[in-house]
């Protein structure tokens, strides 16, 4: 324990971290995650995942969430997810090695609120500290899963949507939107219909999805690797009470043409990247990676182009702890940790940022 | 009827020798009247729902054609079109004999840095060219310029290929987008060449007669977006 806090300059921290991760066969990692409107907290020891609690704040239907409304609500759940999580795992606070938690990127107040209580726990218990990036986290936990090698990521939730490929310790972005991301166009449409928020208006919209039969056109905006989304949100935001008022089609109509069209668009900038970098794996992670449409045709392109598909289902695709606590444990196991002082967040936090220290 | 279009299209292309399969295209090699050619057919894309495939595949088809041939007035080097079936989304070109991607010229690192600045300068008055032109490409990155090494005393070529995605317009928001969209695939792909890309704006500026809100308008589309770092 004393071994810890011996040093106090950056690195003969980094020394005696390197001296810890060796002699803790099996470091035990807890990752603190609340960028968005999901709380979680998730204990991974080794690749498994020992809990994994989250909780969800829902609003009403025609709400998204603010910022300082998100927050208050993690403040009031921390403690019992905290808890929770320990209980599930079955381990003590003196079983934790590391803490890891949301550097970035996310909204502001919930990362504060997060952080806040990840770094009182690290210094409660005398555990190392790490600031993880919130992107590196879904795909480090995606390649948990899956087991993908090195694959193409697909990146898509409410807050990003990104293509990224792995090369010279970076994950590097090859295609991303120049506007919104594909969650946030799906949100607010859910929002423009009222279609509820329990349990995320995305799966709502893929449930009604499959009863849509009519394809109602809608732009499509590709952009090379990159892809744009708000135009097609004014579109079907101007659009979508005159037709559903004039029958024209139903709000199952608008939910299947939706989605079809931008997922047609994500598959095809992922095959764009897959070709322009001959890779033959495809990796689907974040928020809207657990819709079943989007892994279909994702399947259908994979097969046509003899490559393989990973992908996860809700409880590693949505925010989750245990994402943080896999990429903080591949942190550690590499030697890293960050300062108390430098335990601040950040609301923009580029993927690219991150030097990958844990892969060839 | 897409079953039977793709079966007619795979039928006449039947025997012939595939070269890759890119995006959204397969590539065959053959003999056009007895001359070397790519076919690129713009085959059904089963994920897409049939009426986005067609009109996606359809006018992808007949808008990279007409780039092409507006790129040719305009005395860039592209493949020449041969021929055009529009009913199997097939478009017969010229093959670019003797030729590697710029994106395997770079990373194969055979070349100088000097050669390396000469090659960006020579892609940046290209795009100016093309710019100046209104042509869009919509896709630009290392994997869609071809050259052919120079020897002696005959000058490297640079062919732009792949208007799949190209179209026209005259406005420097389009243009610095276009532009942007290279940035990304250019530093993506080759990683710690910012001061090479610099070069390349550079050479685009010194070549084009209408650089100057296409530059200001791709310094602005830089911060657009979620999650960008802020500077300033």
């Amino acid at each position: 324990m004393s071994l810890r806090f011996m040093g106090h300059r950056k690195d003969t921290v980094c020394i005696n971290v390197y001296l810890l991760a060796f002699s803790a066969a099996m470091p035990v990692v807890i990752g603190f995650e609340g960028s968005a409107n999901k709380i979680g907290i998730g204990i991974i020891r080794d690749g498994e995942v020992l809990s994994n609690p989250r909780r969800t704040y829902i609003t009403p239907p025609g709400q998204g969430f603010m910022p300082s409304d998100t927050a208050r609500h993690h403040r009031a759940v921390i403690l019992t997810v905290l808890k929770e999580a320990l209980e599930q795992a079955g381990l003590k606070p003196a079983d934790i090695d590391c803490v890891a938690y949301t550097k970035g990127p996310g909204m502001g107040a919930p990362l504060v609120t997060v952080a806040l209580v990840a770094r009182t726990v690290a210094q409660l218990w005398g555990t190392p500290l790490l600031g993880v990036n919130h992107c590196i986290g879904h795909i480090e936990m995606g390649r948990l899963i899956t087991r993908a090698d090195n694959p193409t990521v697909l990146y898509v939730s409410g807050g990003n949507t990104q293509v990224i490929a792995y090369s010279q310790r970076r994950y590097r972005i090859f295609g991303e939107t120049i506007d919104i991301a594909v969650g946030n166009c799906l949100d607010r449409f859910a929002r423009v219909i009222k279609i509820s928020n329990d349990p995320s208006p995305g799966y709502n919209i893929e449930q009604m999805a499959k009863k849509g039969s009519q394809f109602v056109e809608l732009p499509y905006t590709v952009k090379g690797m990159d892809v744009s989304f708000s135009g097609i949100l004014s579109y079907i935001e101007d659009m979508s009470h005159k037709m559903l008022s004039s029958g024209q089609c139903t709000e199952e109509d608008l939910c299947f043409s939706l989605q079809e069209t931008v997922f047609s668009m994500l598959v095809e900038i992922t095959e764009r990247a897959m070709a322009h970098c001959g890779s033959q794996e495809v990796l689907i992670v974040g928020g809207v990676g657990c819709n079943l449409r989007l892994q279909e045709m994702m399947g259908v392109m994979c097969k046509e182009r003899g490559a393989k598909l990973f992908a996860t289902d809700e409880r590693f695709c949505i925010d989750n702890g245990a994402m943080i606590a896999q990429a903080g444990w591949e942190m550690f196991r590499s030697g890293q940790i960050t300062e108390l002082e430098d335990s601040w967040i950040t609301q923009r936090y580029r993927t690219d940022a991150v030097e990958v220290t844990w892969r060839d | 009827m897409e079953t039977k279009e793709n079966k007619l299209s795979s039928e006449f292309l039947c025997g012939v020798e595939l070269l890759k399969q890119g995006a959204e295209a397969r590539l065959y090699r053959c003999h056009f009247l007895g001359r070397p050619s790519i076919v690129k057919e713009r085959f059904h894309k089963r994920y897409r729902h049939p009426a986005l495939d067609d009109k996606l595949s359809h006018r992808r088809t007949l808008q990279e054609v007409r780039s092409i041939l507006r790129c040719r007035r305009a005395g860039i080097l592209v493949p020449v079109v041969y021929f055009v079936d529009y009913s199997s989304n097939c478009i017969f070109l010229e093959e670019i004999v003797d030729s590697c991607t710029v994106r395997e010229h770079i990373a194969s690192s055979l070349c100088s840095n000097r050669e390396l600045e000469q090659l960006v300068e020579q892609i940046g008055q290209i795009l100016a060219k093309m710019h100046d032109e209104d042509v869009i490409h919509g896709d630009l990155t290392t994997s869609n310029m071809l050259l052919r090494p120079g020897q002696d005393d005959v000058v490297s070529q640079l062919f732009v290929i792949d208007f799949g995605l190209s179209y026209i317009s005259s406005l420097p928001e389009d243009k610095g987008v276009d532009l942007y969209v290279l940035e990304k695939a250019f530093l993506s792909t080759h990683p710690t060449t910012e001061e090479l890309f610099e070069k390349l704006l550079k050479s685009y500026v010194a070549a084009s007669s209408k650089s100057l809100p296409v530059i200001r308008k791709l310094d602005e589309v830089r911060l657009r977006g979620r999650k960008r770092s802020m500077v300033g």
